[in-house]
Formats: C-alpha cells, sequence, structure tokens
C-alpha cells in the first residue's frame, strides 16, 4: 500500500477519506426507514406461503377490510411487463400483487395498512388466503422436461430465452489430445445489503407530485417504470433515493413493493411507507445465481485451450424483473465463460428456466463469479489432466500484453492490460513452491493444504450496444452531470447515479479537483433526486465513476473554461494563458482571480464584466460516452492458500492474494476497500452462502442464522497489490472495478481445496464448500465413490 | 420482524415474579436476558400476553462461593463468566466456554439460567453444564426443587419446568486440582450455532468422568461406554470406542452426523 498523499494532493490519484463517512460513522444518515412524516402509515405484506398455487380467495377481518389490498383494488395497475429485442423471448407479467396464481413463497399477495408496523403485521396475520396449491418447479432440469407443470400457463414451456452460439467442436474433439467434461454448479444465493429495500411515497400538492423514496440504485429508471405501470405522466412523479445501504444489483430493478406504496401514496394521497426485513429478504428476496454447467474442454498435451463446449441451464425464477430482463446473467454467461484466454472454438447453450422461486434479479459481478468458477475449476482440471502446474497451464492461455486491444471468441473487446504479469504477481506473493514443500511435509495437526488461482476479466461501463445487444427494453447511452459554481466560488456536481457505498461522493469530487483545480473539500456532488440531477439510467454494471466520472470531468472542463473568460476580463489578459489551481484562475506573470471573484462578478457584479461574456453562465451540463463504449475491461488474479480439515470438512483461508488492476485509480483507499468488501462477499459464495429449496419449493432458510455469512473472523486480511493500465478509451484512462471482488474467491478456493484434497480422490464442482459437501464428497470418495460434481445437481 | 403485543412487568425479587407468574397462568412467559426470547417475539415464534422480565432482579446476578460449590443466580451473563466476574468452579472451563459463546453483544446480556431454560439444543451451556454436573435450584410459589441437569432438559426447547416454576439458581461442585476438562465445538463460523460439541470433564479425586456429545438436536448425550474407557483405561482406548458409541446413541445420524459428533468428542477427549 503506498504513502498518504492526501497533504500534496486531491485530485485523481488521491488518498483521500471519504466524504460521506462521517455522517454514517456518527448515525446521522438518512435512510428510508429513518424518515418521519405527519400522518405516516406503515405497511406489512402478506406473501405466499406456497411456492404455486391458484388463488381462490383474499380475505381481510371483519371491519378492517379498507386496511388491505389485494390484486383486486390494483386493477389499474400494469403489471412489471420486460419486454426484449430477443428472438424467442417470453415476456412475463409481474403483478404488484399476486394475481390469478402465486408463483414463488414470498411473492406479495395483499398489503395491510395500520399506524405502526407492528399493528400492520397484526393485521397481515388475520388475512385469510385461500389457494389452492399445484404442483411446485424447484429444479430446472424438472422444469425442462416435456409435459412439467407450468409458471406460467401460457406460455407451452418453462423457457424464457434460449441462446446458442454454435461453432464446430466436432473437429477439434475428433483431434484434442486433452477432454476434460465436468457438471459445476452454483447455489441460488440472497445479496444481503445491509439495509433492505424501503420504500416512503407521499404526494406534494403544492409540486402536484407523487414523490417516491425508495432505496434504489435508479431513481430515474425507477420513475420511468413507475410512469408505465402507474400510469401517471413522469413530470408528475419525483424519485429520491436518500442514504442507500448498499445495493449490489438487488436495487437495480423496479420493486414490486415501490408499485404498491406509490400507488397507495398516489390513491389516498398521503404518505405511506414499507421497510423490508431481514425474513422478507431472506425468503422474497432469494433471487441471484443459480447456474448449472455441462462443460467440456478440450486441450493440447501442455493445456492449451482448443475448444469449449458448454450448455449452461439459470434457474431465473417465476418472473422477469425490469428493465435487466430474465436474461441478462444468461448473456453474461455466454459473453464471459470463455474468461480471458485465447482460443477460437466456442460453443454454448444457454437456457432461462423459469421456475418457482423468486424472480432473478442482477448480483455484484453479473454471472461472472459463476463463469469464473466454472472455466476456473476446468483449467485446474485440465492441468491435473495434462501434469502441470495449473498456474503455468493458466498463464499459458491467457491474453498475452502484445494482443491488445484484443477481440476475444465471444466477441469481448479487451482493451488493455498485462494479464500474465498480473498472475505473475500473484504467484511470486503466493509462493506456490513453497506450499509444495509445505504439502511435502505434512502439517502436524493433519490438516490439508492447498494453494490456488484465478483469473478474470471484468467489463465495465459498457454502454449502449452492449446493453442493445442484450435486448433490454431500456438502453443506457450518453451520461450526464452538471457542474455549477456559487456565487461565492463553491462547486455542485449533479449527477443522475447513485452511490450507496461506492463513495462516489468524493471520487467525483476527485474528478473535478483534477480538471478545476479546486480542494474536494469545496464541492458538494448531489445525487439520486430525480427533481435534482439529470437523467441516468443509474448505477450499475461498475459504470459509475466511469461514465458519471467521465460527465463531471466534461462538465468541469467546459466550465473551466467559461471561468478562465471571465478571470480574463478580470486580469484584463488573455484566457488562453491562464491554469486553475487552487480554487483561483492564474496567469504567467503572478495575477491570480479567485474563483469567488469570478463568480461574484458574473452572479452579483456583472457590470464589471462586457455583455458578452460567458452567456450561457457557470452552470454546464455535457453528456459524456467513452468513444469506444463496449466496457473496458479491468482484470486481476486471485490465490488463496487454505489448510482443509478432512474429517470435519473445515477450510481455513491461511493467506490470500489480489493483484488488479482497474486502470487510473480515482482514491486508491476506496479501490482497495471496494475489492476487499467484493472478496468478503466472494468467501461467502465460496463457503457459506445458499439457500436451499425442499421439494415442495420452500425455502430452507429464513433468518441469519440458517443463512451463514462470513464474519469479520472469517474473511482473511487480503493482500491487495495493483497494477495500473490507463484504458485508451475513457476519460482519465479510469476502468470500473466495483463488482470485480466477488468474481474470483469461489474460484480460487475451490481450486484450492481440490489442491489440498487431491490425494483423497476429491474434486468440488459446486459452491458453496459447506462442511457437508466437503463431507460427503470424502466419504464417497473414501468409500470408493467418484467425485462430488458429478451426478449433481 | 416485529412482535406481537404483550402485557410487561418487571418485578423488583424473585417472590414477586414468582406471585406474578402464578397469577398470569399459562399465557405468560420469563424472559431473562432475552437473547433467544427477543428474536422469537420478533419473527412471532412466540407471542406470549404477558412477560416477566426477572432480568434485573439484584439477587439473581449474584453467585455465591461455598466451600465445595458454586451457586450462580439465574441471570448471572455469560460476560460476567467471561470476564472472570463470578466464581469459577470450573477450572476455567467455564469462562473459556462463555467466550466462545455468540458474539460479545449476546454475551452482554445473555444469562446462564435463560439459555438452561430455552434449552436451545445447540446452544453451549447445556452441554458443558451436564459435563460439569449441574444442579439447578427451581423455585415455585411457597416451594422449591433441586433437579440434576440431566433431569432437567426434556428434549429440544423442553424442560421440567412446570408453568409456575422459575429456575433460580445453578449449583456447580467445584473441580478439585486434579480436574481436568475439555470442550470441542465444531461450527461454520465464530459466533454461530455449534454443529457438534464434545464436553469432557475428569476429576479422578471425585470419581468424575463425563464424556458429552451435545448439539444433537434433542438432550445432550452421556457416552458412558466412553467415559469408562476414558476412567480406566485412558484416553485412547475411550477415542477407539467413540465412533461406535456416537452411532449407538444417535441411529438417526447419518454417516457425516456420525463423523462430525465423533470428531468433537473425540478432539475433547484427546484435549483433556
Amino acid at each position: 500500500m503506498s504513502e498518504d498523499r492526501t497533504t500534496e494532493k486531491q485530485g485523481i490519484g488521491a488518498r483521500l477519506r471519504r466524504k460521506e463517512d462521517a455522517r454514517h460513522l456518527y448515525g446521522r444518515g438518512n435512510f428510508v426507514a429513518d424518515m418521519s412524516m405527519p400522518g405516516l402509515m406503515e405497511v406489512a405484506f402478506v406473501r405466499s406461503p406456497l411456492a404455486h398455487g391458484r388463488i381462490l380467495g383474499v380475505s381481510a377481518p371483519e371491519g378492517r377490510q379498507g386496511d388491505v389490498f389485494d390484486a383486486g383494488h390494483l386493477s389499474a395497475v400494469e403489471p412489471i411487463r420486460t419486454t426484449s429485442t430477443l428472438p424467442g423471448y417470453k415476456a412475463s407479467d409481474y403483478p404488484p400483487l399476486a394475481t390469478g396464481k402465486v408463483r414463488f413463497v414470498g411473492e406479495a399477495v395483499a398489503m395491510c395498512v395500520a399506524r405502526t408496523r407492528a399493528e400492520a403485521e397484526d393485521l397481515a396475520q388475520e388475512v385469510r388466503l385461500d389457494i389452492e396449491e399445484l404442483e411446485p418447479l424447484v429444479d430446472v432440469f424438472e422444469a425442462r422436461r416435456e409435459g412439467a407443470p407450468l409458471v406460467h400457463d401460457s406460455w407451452g414451456d418453462n423457457l424464457f430465452l434460449e441462446t446458442f452460439t454454435d461453432a464446430d467442436v466436432e473437429a477439434v474433439a475428433a483431434t484434442a489430445p486433452v477432454a476434460v467434461h465436468r457438471q459445476i454448479s452454483i447455489p441460488r444465493q440472497c445479496q444481503v445489503p445491509m439495509e433492505g429495500k424501503g420504500v416512503l411515497a407521499c404526494w406534494d400538492d403544492r409540486c402536484d407530485q407523487l414523490v417516491v423514496y425508495s432505496s434504489t440504485q435508479i431513481p430515474h429508471m425507477v420513475r420511468t417504470g413507475l410512469s408505465q405501470c402507474l400510469g401517471i405522466e413522469q413530470r408528475r412523479l419525483r424519485v429520491v433515493s436518500p442514504d442507500v445501504g448498499g445495493g449490489f444489483g438487488y436495487k437495480v430493478v423496479l420493486q414490486p413493493e415501490e408499485l404498491c406504496i406509490a400507488w397507495l401514496a398516489m390513491t389516498r394521497r398521503r404518505p405511506f411507507r414499507w421497510t423490508e426485513d431481514r425474513r422478507e429478504h431472506l425468503v422474497a428476496g432469494a433471487n441471484t445465481r443459480q447456474h448449472h454447467y455441462d462443460i467440456t474442454v478440450y486441450a493440447d498435451e501442455r493445456g492449451r485451450l482448443l475448444a469449449l463446449d458448454a450448455e449452461v441451464s439459470i434457474d431465473v425464477g417465476a418472473y422477469s424483473v425490469w428493465p435487466f430482463t430474465a436474461c441478462l446473467e444468461a448473456g453474461q454467461i455466454a459473453g464471459n465463460l470463455p474468461g480471458p484466454y485465447v482460443f477460437d472454438v466456442y460453443r454454448c447453450r444457454t437456457l432461462s428456466v423459469a421456475t418457482n422461486k423468486p424472480p432473478f434479479t442482477p448480483y455484484r459481478g453479473v454471472a461472472r463469479p459463476g463463469v469464473c468458477f466454472a472455466i476456473e475449476l476446468m483449467i485446474d482440471a485440465i492441468a491435473r489432466e495434462v501434469g502441470r502446474e495449473p498456474w503455468e497451464v493458466r498463464m499459458d492461455n491467457l491474453v498475452p500484453p502484445q494482443a491488445m486491444p484484443y477481440d476475444n471468441v465471444a466477441g469481448k473487446h479487451f482493451d488493455s492490460g498485462d494479464y500474465p504479469e498480473c498472475l505473475r504477481r500473484v504467484v511470486e506473493a503466493i509462493d506456490p513452491a513453497a506450499v509444495r514443500a509445505r504439502q511435502q511435509r505434512g502439517e502436524e495437526d493433519g490438516r490439508l493444504i492447498g494453494v490456488g488461482f484465478a483469473t478474470y476479466t471484468e467489463q465495465t461501463a459498457h454502454g449502449t450496444k452492449v446493453f442493445a445487444a442484450w435486448g433490454l427494453p431500456v438502453v443506457p447511452g450518453y451520461e450526464q452531470a452538471t457542474a455549477r459554481l456559487t456565487p461565492d466560488g463553491g462547486l455542485e456536481l449533479r449527477a443522475g447515479v447513485h452511490s450507496h457505498g461506492q463513495g462516489m461522493e468524493t471520487t467525483l469530487a476527485q474528478i473535478a479537483a483534477e480538471v478545476l483545480g479546486i480542494s474536494p473539500s469545496a464541492v458538494t456532488v448531489v445525487l439520486g433526486d430525480t427533481a435534482l440531477t439529470p437523467y441516468s439510467t443509474g448505477t450499475y454494471a461498475s459504470r459509475g465513476i466511469v461514465m458519471a466520472g467521465g460527465a463531471v470531468s466534461k462538465s468541469c472542463e467546459v466550465l473551466g473554461q467559461r471561468i478562465r473568460r471571465i478571470a480574463a476580463h478580470l486580469l484584463q489578459c488573455e484566457a488562453d494563458g491562464l491554469v486553475l489551481e487552487d480554487g483561483a484562475v492564474r496567469g504567467a506573470g503572478g495575477q491570480a482571480a479567485s474563483f469567488e471573484e469570478v463568480a461574484r462578478a458574473w452572479y452579483l457584479r456583472p457590470e464589471q464584466l462586457p455583455d458578452d461574456v460567458a452567456t450561457a453562465g457557470l452552470e454546464v451540463t455535457e453528456g459524456y460516452r467513452p468513444g469506444v463504449d463496449t466496457g473496458v475491461f479491468t482484470y486481476a488474479s486471485h490465490g488463496a492458500v487454505v489448510a482443509v480439515d478432512a474429517e470435519i470438512g473445515a477450510v481455513e483461508i491461511l493467506d490470500y492474494v489480489i493483484v488488479e488492476d482497474c486502470g487510473t485509480r480515482v482514491n486508491p483507499m476506496i479501490v482497495e476497500g471496494q475489492t476487499c468488501g467484493g472478496a468478503a462477499q466472494g468467501v461467502g459464495t465460496a463457503l457459506y452462502e445458499e439457500v436451499p429449496y425442499d421439494a415442495s419449493g420452500q425455502p430452507l432458510v429464513s433468518t441469519l442464522m440458517d443463512y451463514l455469512l462470513p464474519g469479520a473472523s472469517e474473511i482473511p486480511s487480503f493482500r491487495i497489490q495493483h497494477m495500473e493500465t490507463p484504458s485508451p478509451y475513457t476519460r482519465h484512462g479510469i476502468k470500473g472495478m466495483g463488482e470485480g471482488g466477488p468474481i474470483a474467491p469461489p474460484a480460487a478456493l475451490a481450486n484450492a481445496v481440490n489442491d489440498a484434497l487431491g490425494g483423497l480422490g476429491v474434486e468440488i464442482a459446486e459452491s458453496p464448500m459447506t462442511p457437508r459437501r466437503l463431507l460427503g464428497a470424502i466419504i464417497a470418495a473414501q468409500g470408493g465413490g467418484g467425485r462430488s460434481g458429478e451426478g449433481t445437481p | 420482524m416485529k412482535p406481537a403485543r404483550f402485557d410487561y412487568a418487571a418485578p423488583g425479587d424473585l417472590e414477586g415474579a414468582l406471585a406474578l407468574l402464578a397469577e398470569a397462568g399459562d399465557g405468560a412467559t420469563v424472559m431473562a436476558g432475552g437473547q433467544s426470547l427477543g428474536p422469537m417475539l420478533n419473527l412471532r415464534l412466540a407471542a406470549p400476553a404477558k412477560i416477566i422480565d426477572i432480568g434485573g432482579i439484584e439477587e439473581l446476578k449474584r453467585a455465591q462461593d461455598d466451600d465445595r460449590s458454586v451457586t450462580f443466580g439465574a441471570c448471572v451473563t455469560h460476560a460476567a463468566v467471561e470476564d472472570g466476574a463470578v466464581p469459577d468452579p470450573s477450572r476455567g472451563m467455564m469462562a473459556r466456554v462463555a467466550a466462545d459463546l455468540a458474539s460479545r453483544a449476546v454475551r452482554n446480556r445473555g444469562t446462564i439460567g435463560g439459555s438452561l431454560a430455552h434449552a436451545d439444543p445447540a446452544a453451549d451451556w447445556i452441554t458443558a453444564l451436564s459435563a460439569l454436573d449441574a444442579r439447578l435450584h427451581l423455585r415455585r410459589p411457597g416451594g422449591a426443587r433441586t433437579v440434576p441437569i440431566e433431569d432437567f432438559i426434556l428434549g429440544a426447547f423442553a424442560t421440567v419446568l412446570a408453568s409456575d416454576e422459575i429456575l433460580a439458581s445453578i449449583e456447580i461442585d467445584k473441580l478439585s486440582a486434579a480436574g481436568r476438562w475439555a470442550y470441542y465445538k465444531i461450527c461454520r463460523k465464530s459466533g454461530g450455532f455449534a454443529h457438534a460439541i464434545g464436553a469432557v470433564v475428569a476429576d479422578p479425586e471425585r470419581s468424575l468422568c463425563r464424556v458429552v456429545m451435545g448439539a444433537v438436536e434433542s438432550t445432550p448425550v452421556r457416552l458412558r461406554a466412553v467415559e469408562e474407557a476414558l476412567a480406566a483405561e485412558g484416553r485412547d482406548a475411550a477415542i477407539r470406542l467413540t465412533g461406535e458409541s456416537v452411532a449407538a446413541a444417535r441411529p438417526d445420524f447419518d454417516a457425516i452426523e456420525v463423523r462430525l459428533h465423533g470428531a468433537a468428542v473425540s478432539r475433547a477427549i484427546q484435549r483433556v
């Protein structure tokens, strides 16, 4: 980790402490649950106890009918219907309250209103649901079976979409010296932000507006979505994201609860609020991951990849979310499965399968934790097959730096970087030779040591073409930001993205500081409010710092030109030679005008200026989109050393090294925080987190006692190193990096566990690696059984 | 996750608590530290008409050191045991168990008596205190009885406590200078509930040798054959018997459970 440079430099590259931390550390944040409002009513939802059933009746207790609402009351509200331009895609109608059928445990069926949440829950307990149970679909392979029950009766089958990229794999297979085939899977997970969802809606008579406060990553898109479903013009709708306690993708979609609460406020003209509790989150929000890979990789005798052939089934649950569709995950899988590797023959079929589970929502890393798990386990399997060290085989297959920019077999355009050097640094830090020697010696406590690596690329800030190709109904274009000099020479930045842990109030101020020479402490950043910020599709896809940062940079550049022009008049010199630094405009001769003097002249004392100076004012909104907007690729390699206690199936992480390259780092401290937090989530995916279902579609976890998250004691001290290859395509060479952390840990840790257990004949191909799963595999192997991954699901 | 409506009383002494409990009848629940009952109320797994909070009763928060034993008031917290704020009859075992129990926030409020009366099979005290052969003093209006811990717990979340009865104190005989103990817990994360516990106490001077298998979704199980082997022949003999004893004690266990519980017990024996 490098030195603290905050005293010298506060622009791009400074390890600046975050502007937003103080209010959170002192408990002064303002989340939806913190708000109070006269006459506020609280809402509790009645949720389906069954995975699949026909609704015969919903009845409120006698005398309370006016406080209970079901689908009948919301008949004027359009269901969430996510179309796609992809051929063959089946759209689902996702009603805010279940209509006709319930399709997953936890689906909202009715809402109950009372003065307090406890009283609303009292009422919810008394609502009677009459539901005729239907056969549930809890498994993608069952759901694909001919004659299976249908999640959506009119569809004819249970497929949202099937995609297929063909290639002549057979020609390679006929001669390839090595072929490795595996079944690999990752389970359904919850995203578990510290703050769950929360919505407060009220009617503002003065503005004649419905105002919706929501814990969301995408306030502008929520406005668009609410407008479409509620039939209210967008100018009469204001959506505000206040403090948001983590998003991770969970809050990147139009939520049915947003529709319900907004409808209440719109029709009742008084404030209503719903706050998601942890049980609701774990049951109704168990909405992500769950891929199954049937995968074959062909290689030469040194382990160099020749072809990849895969069929991937994704359990996307009952409905499609808006706007990311039920098939974004499939798109990401098909695009990213080849990894950062060089080979030419790739065949991939994806099946996005409807089941009776909560609707799929993209989660930090979008598909790539599963994709990386699959391809990286395969690399290790090939290495074992050809008798080489897995890291050597990995190294031989990586895209070399001289090939950059590189278009891979799936059409991904890798912009820049040195992938082999990144892996080499991890290998050097982990020292696999020392691990091999230690394995030879054996451990006093009998545990088995293993070492594993994983490498990935993280496509970030992908833009118009990419999202259009995924068929989305909303596609991001130019990102806008406003830069406004205040009359006293301070700076306000306004952007439509939102920051929910990323520190963008700080990093956007740093970019402005870099361009305008103003101290970040003189900058106020306004985010997440449709009334105050320019339109943005929001914060997702690791796009915030590239897109909003680029827009801020561009706006500040134009603002700087205007400031210089005004200063030139005040200083009676040419604007050309003037530079901006330390909050002032300076000439070569030492003359200077502070931003305050410039702002005062323009706003308050215009008589000092000629009539035609900076007539457009000191407020600039610019749009930004990188010249090449297919995404800029951050990449990283992870290495792990583990000790496995084979008697009890316990895994301890002894060492964990991350080397990442996200281009220019705006704030290295935030990069490290993001990397560390993301990798902690990856450890959760690797070892702890899973929502199992029983045969009737009941989730078997509903509290954090059953859904295990790693705590501080379970997270290793990640040793993080950085490389810095600026992107050739973006302002300041910035790449996004918010999603990288969780991608590699499941793969690196599974490779390490497999390295440790190889001597026992065990190969794990399924996460999380729980004691039960490990012991099952070990006992099977000791009893002469085969690999644990085979035969699942 | 908000509780249903309930009445609440916080009596100042044990007699007052007993009177309130008798008066309230079946719909009342006694709360000590509230670390298990609180979440159950929020999840509406429990919906008592009345909660009688004994957490503030001074006489239940004290521990008394006699020559032969230490008696803990039911409301002595895990943290007090962890910190050595109360006398220790167990040569350090109880402090060690307390220190690894849930999280410090839970330990600050959670109590020994509350944990025993709740009788969650995966909790620590029911197993640890079975190995220490604790005696539980129960009180009811105008009456008292003493029950050995083995007889107190009937099964998962079930005890012999009558509806008008309160667990008042826990008495544990002191280990002699020759007394040894070991406690081995397998859980997936720090502060998590146990999946297997092995608790061993051996004190030849008191002819005490207990090998207890805990976290078994029911009453903790004494492995008597293993105890005898440990007392008579030592560790290796005891460990050799552990696997089959675990399997015999719980024929419903699958191979993984036998292995986990066998490991917890064997490792405890190894360390005693």
